[in-house]
This record gives C-alpha cells, structure tokens and sequence, in this order.
C-alpha cells in the first residue's frame, strides 16, 4: 500500500476512510483520554476480584464481596419489610374496626391484602375474587358463614371443613339421595327451592315440595329458606347459589352434597397477614357491618 | 520578537498547530490573557446574570399558602411535584417539561443557525464557570506571562502559597456549585440547615460531592477539553450552521499577506495586509487556538479575538473589525472583492481599501439577513410548541378525575338479583387546599352509589373530601335493580362537582350487566 495520506486542508494523516468523500482524519487521542482507559482497565481488574464475573460451567467465579443479583434481591427484600414493620405491628395491635376506620392502616390492609390475596386465595376464589362454581364470590353479599370483619377473620384464620384446625368451621349436609328421599321427592323439593328463589317453577310439584322441605331441610335452611350462618347452610331464597341455581344442580346437591374444603390460613400466615386479607375481602362491595348487640 | 509597529507581539502558538500532533497528544496548558473589549464586557453580564440566577434561585420565596411549599422553584421528588413560582405541574402533565425541553432543542437551533455557537461562548455553564476560575487564577497568579513564568518556575514558597490559594478556591467555588444544585430538591434554608449539622440525607452529600468533582475537574483541570473532546455539541453544530449563520471569522481578505514589520514591507513596496501578526487573537483565546486558521470545530465563538484584534486595529489606526462575526456569504463577497473575482488568487488588501479605509463595497453582516426560511420555521415551531404550552397552561382545570371500571369481574350479581359493578375513582386536587366534592351519576336511572372508604363509613351520599395539593383513590360500587337494567351495556357518567367552586368534571363510563339481561 502506498504511503498514508495526508489530507490538504488541516495537513493531517487519514485513516484511509472515506465516505462520499468525507475523509477520516486521524488526529492523536487526547493522553488523558488514554489515561482514562487504562484506568478501566485497572478498575475492571478489582471489578473481577470483587464481584461474581467469571462464567464457569457452573455457575460463576463468586467474587470476594459474595454479591449477586439475588444476594441484592434478598436485601431489597429485607429493607421493604423493615420499612413496613411499623405498620405491620400496628396492624397486628389494631382491633379489625379500627383498622377499617383508620385511613392509614385502611389503605395498607387493602394494599397488602389484595397481594396477599393474589398468592394465596385466587386459585380458588378466582384473581378477581369473582368465585366459580363450588367456591364463593366473595365481591357478593351472600356470606355462608358471616360477612362482617371478625366472621370473615374467622373463617380464613381457622379455615373450612379441615382437618387441621379444631376451630375450623364444619357443619356437613347429609346426601338426602342415599335412602332418605325418593328421586321424585327429590324432584318436588326442588321445584320448592326453585320458588324460593323466585324463579320458575311447577307450582303442585313446589307444594309437596314444601312440606318434604318443613320436614327435612328447614331445620338447617330455616323455615323461610334463608339458611343459617352458624353451620354455615346457605341462603335458598336468594338469587345466588354455590353450586349453580338450575334444577339439575339444584336436584344434585340435595342427592349428593358437595361439601367445599378450605385450608386454616392462620396456620401459614401471620395474624398481621391474615387481619389484612379480612380487611381487603371485607372491601370488595359484600362487607357487612357487625351486628350490634 | 520586535516589530516595527508599536504593537506587542506574543510569543503564542496554536495547540493544534499541524507539528504539534503526535498519536496521544499531552495536553498543552493554555494561559488565556485577559481580553477587554465590548464582548468581553457582555460576558462578565451574561455570567454575573446566568450564575445569579443559579445561586439564588432557590433561596427565592413564593407563599402557596398552608397546605404547599413556599419555595419559588422547588423540584419536589418525594411527592412528585415540580413548583415554579405560580404554576406547580404534576408527573401527569410531565409533558410541560417535554414541551420545554423541546423548545429548548429549537431554540439552540435557533440561536445555532442565527449567531452560531452562541450558546457554547457565552452561556454554556462550562464556558461561564471556566470564565470564573479564570478569574480566580488570575487574581492569584497573575495575567498570562506571569501565569507562564508561574509554571516555568522551581517549586518556591511564594508558587506553593499561589497554588494553594487558588485551588482552594477553586474548591469553594466548586463546593457552592455543588451545593446550589441540591436546593432545588427540597426546601433550601432546611436543606442547609440539615446539610451543616450532617443530617442531610446521603443522597444530598453524594450529589455535591459529585458535582464538586465534576465542577472542579472540567472547570479548573479540563477546561477546553471538555468543549473539544467530550462535548457531542461541536459537532453537532456542523449540521446548524449554513452560509448565513454569523461565526467569529478572521476576513483574511484584508488581513493578508501579513506581517510583523510592515512599515518595513510598505517601504519596500510590498502588498501589506491589516494583520500585524501580534498573536494577540492566539493569547487571549481560551482554547488555545489561532482563528487565522480558519473555522475550527473547537472555536466556541466567545469573541474574545475579536475585543483583543479591535484593540489592536484601533491602535494601528485601522478599521475595526479584522477579526468579526461574520457570515460564510458576506465573507465569500468580500474575498471576490479582495481577489478581484478571481477565485484562488492572491490577496489584495489594497483592493478592499483603496484609501487606507474601507471600500463602500466591502459587506457588512446585516441583521435582515436573520430572517430567512429556516429561521421563520424554527421561529414557527418555537412559537406553536411555546403557544401550545401556554394555552395548556391556562386552560388547565384545578381538578382531574379519573374513572376505571372494574375488568375482573365486569360485573357482581348479589342476592336480591340486581347487578353492581365496582370502578376506582381518583380524584386530583390540584388546589393547595382541602376540597369536598359530591359524586352524583348521571344517566343511570334507579342506580345506587356506595363509596368506600375509612371515613366514609357504610352507604355514603357520595360526598368526599379530597386532601390539599392530593390525590384520593376511592373505589366506588354502583348497584342497579334487576328491573332497572334496560340493556347489557348502559353509557352513564360520574359528575363530581366541587362543593364551594361548583368546579365540575364528568368522567364517562359503563354499566356492564350479565348477557341476556334487560331484554
């Protein structure tokens, strides 16, 4: 190659560069610049020894700092729950009422419920609490076993129908198809609790119905039909039912009642955890105030 | 070197003289003399302007009343607001800031395709802060030669003393730059308050830390570096200037051939141009370059040469102006004139001034000339972002409400068959003082509304009240009867009205029931 040329106007070497005639000039990197990089380099040396950086088949070199990014995640981890201490032991000393009546603590409850509620409940109740067949709605304000804040804190603290948790709330309807009543028996009772609920019905089939129910269900469900919270027997006169308000779902849960299972969660979280999920749940529209003595 | 003229001569040389360059090029110290002159006049302004405004900004008062700082500009990181003396814009109208920002982008092309590099000499906190540290060495070292013998020296106690004293204060200086900078983050005699006592937070120590460095290192180290090699705007401005914008041009159409002996030169007969050759453009330059070389990308248009060459023009009986600001048009006329409209022939300075004087013909840079389609467009683009801005500014409502109607579920049947969907409500007081609102539906016939809150007990009348300069979340239950829904999808509105302002915002949203519904 021939000799390197020098551009005419500032007399200085070109690279050899061009485009559409704009030459690369090869003017001197300022020392200091270089400086610059050396000392990056000499930084990146320490960088080496003091953090995890060289990848090995496992894993990596670890570094004498021992941080990684999940070492930096733990930490992260560790200063949001300092941060939030504070206001978990008030939660955790604050009465349900309070904690609804306190902006404050209201609005972390509701907060911290609602991610609680995300890991913990809604792979039953649905993520938006909505419910499916078998597992309550809990946005509605059809509450099996009590909608106010200390019957809601009951239920998730000890759980339904478990094994685990002696204060767990049980009750069990028995299965009227096995030798109690006959399949027509069945048939007319539910056309009763068709009329309960204000729906279409076979009104002579509804009658014999009735008497069957005064017998058998009423002393669970209440002679008016609007259930019993203290066993947990739903509300039949109302618009909603668990396992579906048809005739078919109605006639299979008399025959062979399906009973939901729910775990104790006081059992695997902490009061503070399960006070906050009582006070979102509480939140969603259905809440009931207690009743007063 | 002597000269014939009575015109002192400095033994100055360009940095970027062509033997100068090697592969790594060591740094040339430069020892900018003082110049003096009418430019040199608008800089101590403009810097004495833009450094007050810096420094005191943030101590300047602004009552907002009980409920907002009273801090005239305030940058409120905590709580997300921006306060400049009557407005405060909140993070939802960030694009006020984006709007300044982007005229801000214009107005440097503005002022870049105008006046050229206007920006870079006299109001770049680089070249402003140089100036200053400047000033602060020369007060203890001396003007240029002493400056030069300074370095030249052996290590006396007098250099020690002068060193010392000047990076001191070159520190100070580089302290309070640093420290004006945090005051703008929160409240400033707090701030400072807190910052003596040590306890500021870290963030407020590391930040002027930081900015020391950085004001000490670019300001009293780097200097001219910065502008030539780390600066992306030198070489951006290639792309702004065009024949019309104004440089700081040496018109070596009257200033050639030059000489340092041109009594001498004249005496023999030679063609003699204006430039004596004194140096004095080179020595007073602050980076160091000599403008007879030309346009160079590491000029920042200070005009220094310009006051240095002036003085020199004036002394020698000359016109003014040998170094000036000047267009790539006006100079290119001026040059045919000199070469007789011959391109590439030699200079003669007689031809632009036949008397001594100069010729009638001779261009001079007219201030019509700034108005040219590429300046009325930035102009136009300046004006309707500016005017956009404005109008936002004043048409904005003291008040913003925000409605989003539950996806998960649509819709809640409860147990006396009627539908109820769930929205979150927020509500944006941008008042510096508490207000109550009264929530109301608007095309929702039979529908009742429930808000939830801690203050707001069971079934609430839709009445809320909404903290100073907040925001209020509140979710919001609409429950309408079974019989009252006409159809699966119903348009209605939230009307909150201000209770004392009667200030009213309508946010429009859905009513979602079951299919099948209403029909």
């Amino acid at each position: 190659m021939a000799k390197n040329e020098i551009d005419d106007v500032s007399g200085v070497e070109t690279t050899g560069h061009e485009w559409d005639g704009i030459k690369e000039l090869n003017n001197p990197l300022p020392r200091w610049w270089l400086w610059t990089f050396y000392a990056c380099i000499i930084w990146s040396i320490g960088y080496v020894i003091y953090y995890p950086a060289i990848p090995l088949i496992e894993g990596s070199t670890m570094g004498i700092s021992g941080v990684t990014n999940r070492s930096l995640l733990h930490e992260e981890l560790a200063r949001v729950d300092a941060s939030k201490a504070g206001m978990v032991s008030k939660i955790d000393s604050t009465g349900l009422e309070d904690i609804r009546g306190n902006d404050e603590l209201f609005r972390f409850a509701v907060a911290g419920g609602s991610s609680l509620y995300k890991v913990n409940c809604s792979q039953c109740h649905g993520s938006g609490a909505q419910g499916a067949p078998g597992y309550p709605n809990l946005n509605d304000d059809d509450w099996l076993w009590g909608g106010d804040l200390e019957n809601i804190y009951l239920t998730i603290k000890h759980g339904v129908r478990n094994d685990d948790d002696d204060d767990a709330r049980q009750s069990e309807m028995p299965a009227f198809g096995d030798d109690v009543l006959e399949p027509a028996q069945i048939a007319d009772v539910t056309q009763y609790v068709l009329q309960l609920s204000s729906q279409e019905h076979d009104a002579t089939a509804a009658k014999s119905g009735a008497a069957i129910y005064a017998e058998n269900c009423a002393v669970c469900h209440g002679d008016d039909g609007k259930g019993g919270r203290e066993f947990g027997a739903p509300n039949l006169a109302d618009a909603l039912s668990l396992y579906g308000n048809t005739a078919d779902t109605i006639a299979a849960q008399i025959a062979k009642p399906k009973h939901g299972v729910m775990p104790a969660w006081g059992q695997k979280l902490t009061e503070a955890e399960v006070k906050q999920l009582t006070v979102y749940v509480h939140s969603l529209g259905g809440g009931e105030q207690a009743a007063t003595q | 070197m002597a000269s014939d003229t009575n015109v002192e001569t400095f033994d100055a040389e360009a940095v970027n003289a062509q033997h100068n360059r090697e592969l790594y090029a060591a740094r040339q110290k430069i020892h900018p003399k003082r110049a003096s002159g009418s430019f040199r006049s608008l800089k101590w302004v403009i810097m004495a302007v833009t450094l007050g405004i810096y420094y005191i900004t943030p101590w300047l008062r602004w009552d907002r009343g009980e409920f907002a700082p009273d801090q005239a500009v305030l940058i409120d990181m905590a709580s997300r607001r921006f306060y400049f003396f009557f407005i405060d814009i909140w993070p939802h109208e960030f694009f006020f800031v984006a709007g300044m920002l982007v005229m801000a982008g214009i107005g440097l092309f503005l002022v870049t395709s105008t006046v050229g590099r206007a920006w870079c000499g006299y109001t770049c906190p680089q070249t402003v802060w140089v100036d200053l540290f400047l000033v602060v060495e020369r007060f203890f070292e001396g003007d240029r030669n002493a400056r030069i013998k300074l370095d030249a020296s052996p290590w006396t106690g007098a250099k020690i003393a002068k060193r010392t004293s000047k990076h001191v204060v070159w520190l100070l200086i580089a302290v309070a730059t640093g420290g004006a900078w945090i005051f703008y983050f929160a409240d400033a005699p707090t701030l400072l308050k807190d910052f003596v006592t040590g306890n500021a937070a870290f963030v407020a120590y590391a930040t002027v830390g930081v900015l020391t460095a950085t004001t000490y290192v670019f300001g009293g180290l780097m200097r001219e570096q910065v502008c030539t090699y780390m600066c992306p705007w030198p070489r951006i401005q290639a792309a702004m200037l065009d024949e019309h914008s104004l440089t700081v041009t040496y018109n070596d159409w009257r200033g050639e051939p030059r000489t340092r002996h041109a009594k001498k030169a004249i005496a023999a007969g030679e063609v003699v141009g204006d430039c004596v050759d004194c140096n004095a453009c080179v020595a007073v330059c602050p980076m160091g370059i000599d403008i007879r070389d030309g346009q160079q990308l590491e000029c920042i248009t200070c005009a220094l040469c310009i006051d240095a060459c002036d003085g020199v023009m004036e002394k020698i009986g000359r016109d003014r102006g040998l170094i000036s600001y000047s267009t790539l048009s006006t100079y290119n006329q001026n040059m045919a004139l000199a070469t007789a409209g011959v391109p590439g022939a030699g200079i003669q300075p007689q031809l632009v001034r036949p008397d001594g004087k100069l010729a009638a013909a001779v261009q001079h840079f007219n201030w019509r000339n700034v108005i040219r389609v590429r300046t009325a467009i930035y102009t136009a683009i300046y004006a309707a972002i500016g005017l956009g801005l404005l109008t936002a500014l004043l048409m904005r409502s003291p008040l913003d409400v925000n409605v989003l109607h539950d996806r998960n579920p649509q819709f809640v049947q409860l147990s006396d068959g009627s539908i109820r969907n769930g929205y979150q409500i927020k509500i944006l007081n941008m008042r510096t003082e508490p207000r109550s609102f009264r929530i109301t539906l608007d095309g929702l016939a039979g529908a009742t509304l429930k808000l939830e809150g801690s203050d707001l007990g069971q079934g609430s009348n839709g009445m809320l009240d909404v903290k100073a300069n907040q925001l209020r979340n509140v979710r919001a239950f609409v429950t309408l009867s079974k019989d009252a829904i006409a159809a699966k999808t119903t348009d209605f509105a939230f009307e909150v009205v201000d209770t004392t302002s009667a200030d009213t915002v309508t946010a429009n949203v859905r009513f979602e029931a079951p299919s099948g519904t209403g029909q």
